[in-house]
């Protein structure tokens, strides 16, 4: 009950559990920037009852052996205990691993940063840009909700200052993070013969198969992620990546 | 003498709370107070395994207390649990435990997560405060709200509440000492200090965080009662 | 000198004041300490000739004997199936109170009630540490087919029953729908797709504004307006 059967019984009437639409995206679709004062960047996006935070921290570290020119992102995701009865405390389960990985790869593919613009001295020293994803109220769809907050986040990030040799973290710097692309992600869940995206958690759960697709503002494809049992054909990857490109649009425009 | 951001001794930062914030939880709020921001899920009375921990006398709680990745100025706070982090929990359980009666859930665990995303000062009091908040709003039988402040001592001053700039204080005696109390009866239910301090002051602090105890329960009240639109 | 300090109907928080004095009784949700009475939960102020008492808002379910509640088939065993309650605590339903059908030895369970089907029982018995059992040998208990299952706050079903079922069954009139309102929080509702969700959106306003007064008025007028029919409201007086 509240399964798949019931899920595509609705379906066939052209309904979701919550009386949506199969494209329809969740309202309100809310991004509020700046939540966090102690993150150098943050955001916070709402859709429907899901509810994500990202912030981001800036460290100096030094640059890789094979690239002293360049900094470098991390993406983390946790999916806290308090945002759904189904997490539990202990190290990042492979869903929350899952999640990070894949808002880091459109980040990173898009080349949305330069990470030669996050070198300080060459061979020396380079910025760190640490983006934490965190669950505050998980009711499905974290995949698109979860990169739209990191993208938001980003665009909120500023450098600190160096005041007297050392890193000024008590006040907000100027120089804020270069994105010269804005990577969306956009999830097409196969449920049956449908697609629909933005899914609540029981629909999340009674998919076959899914794609997440990040593209930029021109289109271009920077990140596929395919989850599910089921296996995908090339119509349906085909279609998937339409319904994403039109998708985006709209998340794109929350921003 | 005002401090260095106007307030007198006995003043608390601005604070605002709200309850019914995390619709997946039995029992939410968060409760901010100056720059310091908690939130707090409550589920349960829920099943708990293994089975060696559960009581047949009553529920069990638990409390665990996360600073988010990004919510202290600075570096980064690792994911996962610090020794800080652990004796915070435990300390937290201690302080909420006296007012709830969890007999009518016998081998049950009743499951507490605060969350903190922005930090200054004064942490595991705001989690406590916004702890008991949720518990009340999860409609477990309490027989009283907790609160909690931390208040400290700056130089020669006893302080309600400190701040970032007050606790980095370098040029006498600091002590830092958070309570939390049981409104109706005024009982300690937390109490922790690092720093020196002669009894007399310590006494002096604690008759003032009973006062801004006061202050909190009032807008702990006010936030449980708007969650039902009355007041 | 006793003073009442709350009247009927407040929302009052634990430790909340309600009473000065001996002259008035704690009853459930409050408690007496001394020379008054105060509140123990999160709740509504109901005062019952002397006795005051605080009705929960929230919490979740507490399996009480004689509930008919609707439980979803967890685990199945040699004496029976293990049905998930939507409580801290599951229940047991042993063969001879599954069925008044005779169940052999080595006969396969699931041709009875099968892992996630969802069944309407009632509880039979409850320990001091809570073991629950549940039977489905009465009247109106039985397997859930089709349909959807909507969880809603324990503490407002009865406001979704209503005085003598009076507001569910306004609710199964105007929309055609089967439901099955179970005392642990768990609704069930089988009807063709426009009208579930009708039923649905009901359910949930009523979950809402419970305490705001004129309640069934409301609900008439909202389910008119949905389904386009005149609502004859039943055992008003009753």
């Amino acid at each position: 009950m509240n399964g798949k059967s019931h899920i595509i019984k609705l379906l066939d009437n052209g309904k979701r559990l919550d009386g949506r639409s199969a494209l329809d995206i969740r309202q309100p679709l809310i991004v509020e920037y700046g939540v966090s004062k102690t993150a150098e960047g943050s955001a916070k996006v709402t859709c429907g009852e899901t509810e994500v935070i990202v912030g981001v921290k800036m460290e100096m570290g030094t640059p890789y052996p094979d690239s002293p020119d360049k900094g470098t992102i991390m993406v983390g995701a946790e999916l806290l205990p308090l945002s759904s009865p189904d997490y539990e405390p202990g190290p990042p389960s492979i869903k929350a691993v899952e999640l990070a990985r894949v808002v880091d790869r459109g980040l990173r593919e898009s080349k949305a940063i330069d990470f030669k613009k996050l070198c300080i001295e060459k061979g020396e020293k380079v910025w760190i840009v640490i983006i934490d994803i965190v669950t505050i109220n998980d009711a499905g769809g974290l995949f698109d909700i979860s990169a739209l907050a990191a993208l938001a986040a980003l665009k909120d990030a500023k450098f600190p200052d160096m005041v007297d040799g050392k890193l000024d973290y008590r006040n907000p710097g100027k120089k804020p993070v270069e994105l010269s692309k804005e990577p969306i992600a956009v999830t097409v869940y196969k449920l049956g013969k449908y697609f629909i995206v933005d899914p609540l958690t029981e629909e999340d759960k009674a998919m076959d198969a899914r794609l997440t697709i990040t593209t930029t503002a021109d289109g271009t494809i920077c990140a596929l992620q395919k989850g599910g049992d089921h296996p995908l054909t090339e119509e349906e990857v085909s279609k998937m990546i339409d319904i994403a490109s039109e998708k985006s649009k709209e998340y794109r425009k929350a921003l | 003498m005002k401090r260095h951001d106007g307030r007198q001794p006995e003043d608390l930062r601005k604070m605002e709370a709200k309850v019914g914030v995390i619709k997946n939880a039995d029992g939410s709020a968060y409760f901010k107070i100056g720059n310091t921001w908690a939130y707090a899920a409550v589920y349960g009375p829920r099943n708990l395994y293994p089975k060696f921990l559960q009581d047949p006398g009553r529920g069990i709680l638990r409390c665990s207390y996360n600073m988010m990745p990004f919510s202290g100025a600075g570096d980064r706070v690792r994911p996962g649990q610090s020794r800080r982090s652990k004796e915070i929990s435990f300390v937290t359980v201690k302080s909420l435990l006296p007012v709830l009666d969890l007999e009518e859930y016998p081998n049950s665990v009743v499951d507490v997560f605060i969350e903190l995303p922005q930090t200054e000062a004064g942490s595991r009091c705001a989690g406590i405060c916004a702890a008991s908040m949720a518990l009340a709003d999860a409609g477990l039988v309490m027989k009283d709200l907790v609160s909690a402040v931390s208040v400290g001592l700056n130089g020669d001053q006893m302080l309600v509440d400190l701040d970032y700039a007050e606790e980095a204080y370098e040029d006498g005696p600091v002590a830092d000492i958070p309570v939390a109390m049981i409104n109706r009866t005024n009982e300690i239910t937390l109490l922790q200090m690092d720093g020196e301090v002669s009894k007399d002051m310590l006494l002096k602090g604690i008759s003032m965080a009973k006062d801004a105890c006061i202050k909190i329960y009032e807008v702990q009240k006010k936030a449980l009662k708007a969650k039902y639109g009355s007041e | 000198m006793t003073e009442v300090l709350v009247k009927p109907k407040d929302i009052v928080v634990p430790g909340e004041l309600l009473v000065k004095g001996m002259d008035n009784f704690p009853g459930p949700g409050a408690y007496r300490d001394n020379e008054e009475i105060y509140s123990s939960r999160l709740g509504v102020v109901y005062i019952d000739g002397r006795t005051i008492k605080v009705v929960p808002l929230s919490g979740v379910y507490i399996p009480k004997t004689g509930d008919t509640i609707i439980c979803k088939v967890i685990d199945i065993t040699f004496s029976g199936w293990r049905l998930e309650t939507n409580s801290a605590y599951s229940a047991m339903m042993s063969l001879k109170d599954a069925t008044s059908d005779y169940i052999g030895r080595g006969a396969d369970l699931t041709e009875y009630y099968n892992l996630e089907d969802h069944v309407v029982c009632k509880i039979t018995n409850v320990t001091s540490q809570k073991l629950v059992d549940v039977s489905m040998r009465e009247p109106g208990l039985k397997k859930l087919v089709d349909g959807r299952i909507v969880k809603v706050n324990t503490n407002k079903v009865p406001r979704i029953i209503g005085k003598k079922g009076s507001m569910v069954s306004m609710i199964k009139n105007a929309t055609g729908c089967r439901i099955v309102v179970g005392q642990n929080g768990i609704v069930w509702i089988q009807g063709d797709v426009n009208n579930e969700f009708i039923a649905i959106e009901t359910i949930k306003k009523i979950e809402r504004e419970s305490h705001i007064p004129g309640l069934t008025n409301t609900i008439k007028e909202y389910l008119e307006k949905q389904t386009g029919k005149k609502i004859e409201v039943q055992n008003e007086k009753a």
